[in-house]
């Protein structure tokens, strides 16, 4: 288990990018994980926010209100299903995607993810590029990515 | 006097009227004499012939001749008696007592009645029977011109006067008696033909006696009915009546005219009242008779009945046989029951006496032949046990049944035979009892039996106790064994979880790896020198094998721990089979191997986990992509009965013999070097095998090193529901 103590930005501001690009929020406790595919995201003409643990999601999410949100299943304390289910039941960040993300092998069923809201499903190892396709597909699909 | 002193014309009319010319030729100056004699002979007329007319006589002769002793003797020609009918003078009793036998020849009396001539007793030869001085007049009457001889007047005293008129007495009498005589055996004959007449009605049977040509001449009441009918009587009767005439003369042609008796014959006739038929037997004697010629003397028996009966006899005589037989039948089937039967069975009859009884009993209740001294003591024995039961159920009242025990001894060896007996009473029709039947048990078996029941059961006691203890020690360790087994279970879980969770905290950090070279490869940082790239793929292809071999070991750690259900379906396996195949497709492109298939054609859906068949095929596919160099790959599939075998089979490097043995054991390659040159941990045939069992199926392998490998997979075309 990584605290989100151990992480370098717990809670990072969205990166530079064009401020028209969807913003998605990656939830990962694992911080290279949720750096990497950040930064893979912002490569591939996205904005992009983080969450270390499920507070941080739903602070994140009420204040930010972003395009989609990427969450990691198991994580510390607010699991990220919890995390979903509220999300979904509030009206503020209900309509928002969520693409569940998992390395868990027992728990981590697509059932589940589905049953607590989540729109998408990706379970590791997933490539940045897997992810980004992913992404794409639950948006919608039409946007290209742009040079940010 | 001498006899011609007496001596009269001969006489021969009897008539009245000669009798009145007679007395007219008596002197006038005897006037009274003939008007005696005139009343004499008017007396006779009127009275009958016979005994009165011999008392007139006597008494005229006392009265008016002056007989003093009269007897009149009557002569019985049947008897050839003389004897008296009328006296005077002289007791009835006193003369000729008994009568005189005309036989004797000799007698005066007998000499006196064939002399014709009055005869003079005078003592010198006889005293004749009213002593001398008596005469004897013989009586005579004229029957076709011949004198026959009717009696004889004796009278006394012998004077001339009444030896007158005696002789005209007689000549009257005589004449009298003749007819009374001739009357008597005329009435005789008639009595005669009447009784003749009774007897022949009386005869139950038909008589007749006809003529040879069959004319009846007489026949008897019986006969009368068959062969005669009156004009009054009726068209059916007269008509019998002339059919049994029709048939007695043809029956009577046939028999011919022979004299004396004819063989018997039978001749049907009819009634004549009821019109039955009537079957009479025909007896016939042929006779001659001076007057009547030649006659037939007929006898008819009714036989109709005794046909009938004996008819019925010999019917009732068959039945009696058929029944005898079928009784016969049914002893025999009964004997052969009862001596079919092990069991000693007898019937004893209400004296104590054994009636019946088969074999086995015969074993013991009759003494054989030779038998020894003890034999013949225990057979006595047996008796009188059995004789006891016997008698005890005769009298026992209602019951009809009767249970009991008898101890026996078997006749040649002397062991006790306890019997269970069972008797039956015979009723009679009137409720008596007329036999017993009684069914002997050997139980000796039976009681051997029921100590090796005791034995046994004695030891069962005991082992049961042993048992007892035994499990009790079993659930000491069953629970002993439960606890380890929950421990084990608890570890068990525990691994499997640690091995979920450490695929878990391997994944994460190899995530981020694969992450990142996938990253760097495509240039997110900027572009990379050429060996930059070659080591970026070095870091690549080491971090795939790491999640395969971790992807193995969570699949193995899911298996155990029981995650993985399985979930029959029913599928084509061809379907399954190009999806495969389409899957695989560009790992058989990057190592440039064929692939083909061989599929048997119409092969019938399966019922089977679809998922976990794929992943078996899915694993066997890939190691023969793995394992061959150069070549092809074909997957076949066959059915075998209620079987499919499904075989991928390559042309790689193949298995030893020895490495055969251990390729499906978990963590095991061939030898090492190949893990190291084809990668992978050695757990993917370890999962297929253990899916293939999950699954009801056979994994086998066949190869030979360097001629490539066959692996068949056997699967039931349906498996169980789980």
């Amino acid at each position: 288990m990584k605290s989100p103590s151990k992480t370098k930005k717990a809670a990072a501001p969205p990166r530079a990018a064009g401020a028209d690009a969807p913003l998605i929020l990656v939830v990962d406790d694992f911080a290279d994980n949720r750096d990497m595919y950040a930064r893979f995201l912002e490569y591939s003409g996205f904005r992009a926010a983080t969450a270390a643990n499920g507070e941080e999601a739903l602070a994140q999410a009420f204040s930010l209100g972003p395009s989609l949100i990427v969450m990691d299943l198991s994580l510390p304390g607010l699991d990220g299903w919890e995390a979903t289910r509220r999300l979904k039941k509030d009206p503020r960040t209900k309509s928002i995607p969520v693409v569940a993300v998992t390395g868990h092998a027992f728990t981590g069923s697509k059932e589940s993810a589905t049953e607590a809201g989540c729109d998408g499903y990706i379970s590791k190892p997933c490539l940045p590029a897997d992810l980004v396709s992913e992404i794409r597909r639950v948006l919608g699909g039409g946007r290209r990515k742009s040079k940010g | 006097m001498g006899r011609a002193a007496v001596t009269t014309p001969p006489r021969r009319a009897s008539s009245l009227d000669d009798g009145r010319a007679r007395l007219r030729a008596f002197p006038r100056s005897t006037t009274p004499a003939v008007e005696a004699r005139l009343a004499l002979a008017e007396i006779l007329i009127g009275v009958d012939p016979g005994v009165d007319s011999a008392e007139r006589c006597v008494e005229w002769l006392v009265e008016y001749a002056g007989a003093e002793q009269v007897v009149c003797l009557g002569l019985d020609l049947e008897q050839k008696r003389l004897s008296p009918i009328a006296t005077h003078g002289i007791a009835p009793q006193a003369a000729l007592p008994g009568g005189l036998d005309i036989e004797e020849r000799a007698h005066p009396l007998v000499t006196a009645l064939f002399g014709r001539r009055p005869v003079v007793f005078d003592g010198k030869r006889e005293a004749g029977l009213l002593g001398v001085r008596s005469f004897a007049v013989p009586l005579y009457g004229l029957d076709r011109h011949e004198d026959v001889p009717v009696g004889l007047l004796v009278l006394a005293p012998m004077r001339s006067e009444l030896v007158r008129d005696a002789r005209w007495v007689a000549d009257l009498l005589g004449h009298k008696l003749h007819r009374w005589r001739k009357l008597q055996s005329l009435l005789d004959s008639e009595r005669r033909l009447r009784r003749e007449r009774i007897l022949l009605d009386a005869v139950p049977d038909p008589i007749l006696l006809t003529d040879t040509e069959g004319r009846l001449l007489l026949a008897n009441s019986r006969a009368q009915v068959l062969f005669a009918a009156a004009e009054h009587e009726s068209e059916g009767r007269r008509r019998a009546v002339a059919l049994n005439n029709m048939l007695f003369s043809s029956a009577l042609a046939q028999l011919g005219v022979e004299e004396g008796p004819s063989a018997r014959r039978e001749l049907l006739l009819v009634d004549p009242v009821d019109g039955s038929d009537l079957l009479f037997e025909l007896m016939n004697a042929v006779t001659s008779d001076s007057r009547e010629g030649s006659v037939v003397v007929s006898i008819l028996r009714n036989v109709t009945d005794l046909r009938r009966a004996t008819e019925e006899i010999e019917e009732q005589y068959r039945k009696l046989r058929i029944a005898e037989v079928a009784a016969r039948a049914e002893r025999d089937r009964l004997d052969l029951v009862i001596d079919s039967v092990a069991d000693p069975i007898l019937v004893t009859d209400p004296a104590g006496s054994i009636v019946l009884m088969n074999a086995p009993a015969e074993r013991l209740f009759v003494i054989p032949d030779g038998a020894t001294e003890e034999t013949t003591r225990r057979v006595a024995a047996n008796d009188a046990h059995f004789s006891s039961f016997v008698s005890n159920v005769f009298f026992a009242g209602d019951a009809q049944r009767r249970h009991g025990g008898v101890g026996l001894i078997d006749p040649d060896t002397g062991a006790n035979l306890p019997m269970e007996a069972v008797s039956g009473k015979i009723l009679s029709e009137h409720g008596e009892v007329s036999a017993v039947v009684t069914i002997l048990h050997d139980r000796t078996e039976e009681f051997e039996k029921q100590r090796l029941y005791e034995e046994l059961k004695r030891a069962s006691e005991q082992l049961e106790a042993r048992i007892h203890e035994a499990t009790i020690e079993l659930v000491r360790r069953n629970e002993l064994l439960e606890r380890q087994r929950l421990e084990l279970e608890r570890a068990s879980a525990a691994k499997s979880q640690f091995l979920a969770n450490m695929s878990h905290e391997f994944r994460t950090p190899l995530n981020a790896i694969m992450g990142y070279t996938s990253m760097l490869q495509q240039g997110v940082f900027g572009d990379l020198i050429p060996e930059q790239k070659s080591h970026l793929q070095r870091v690549e292809t080491n971090a795939q094998h790491l999640m395969a071999i971790i992807n193995d070991i969570l699949d193995i750690s899911r298996i155990e721990a029981g995650r993985l259900p399985v979930h029959p379906s029913r599928f084509s396996l061809v379907e399954l089979v190009a999806e495969l195949l389409a899957e695989v497709q560009p790992l058989f492109a990057r190592a440039k191997l064929e692939v083909k298939t061989d599929l048997e054609r119409r092969l019938p859906p399966i019922q089977s986990d679809r998922p976990k068949l794929k992943q078996i095929l899915l694993n066997l596919l890939t190691n023969a992509i793995k394992f061959t160099p150069k070549g092809s790959v074909t997957v076949a599939a066959r059915r075998a009965g209620r079987k499919i075998s499904v075989a991928v089979i390559d042309t790689g490097i193949g298995v030893s013999d020895k490495d055969q043995e251990r390729i499906f054991d978990d963590f095991q390659q061939a030898d090492n070097s190949p893990a190291r040159e084809y990668g992978g941990v050695g757990l993917g045939l370890a999962i297929c095998r253990r899916l293939a069992l999950m699954l009801d199926s056979d994994l086998a392998l066949k190869s030979r090193p360097g001629r490539g490998s066959t692996f068949t997979l056997t699967l039931p075309l349906r498996i169980g529901m789980r």
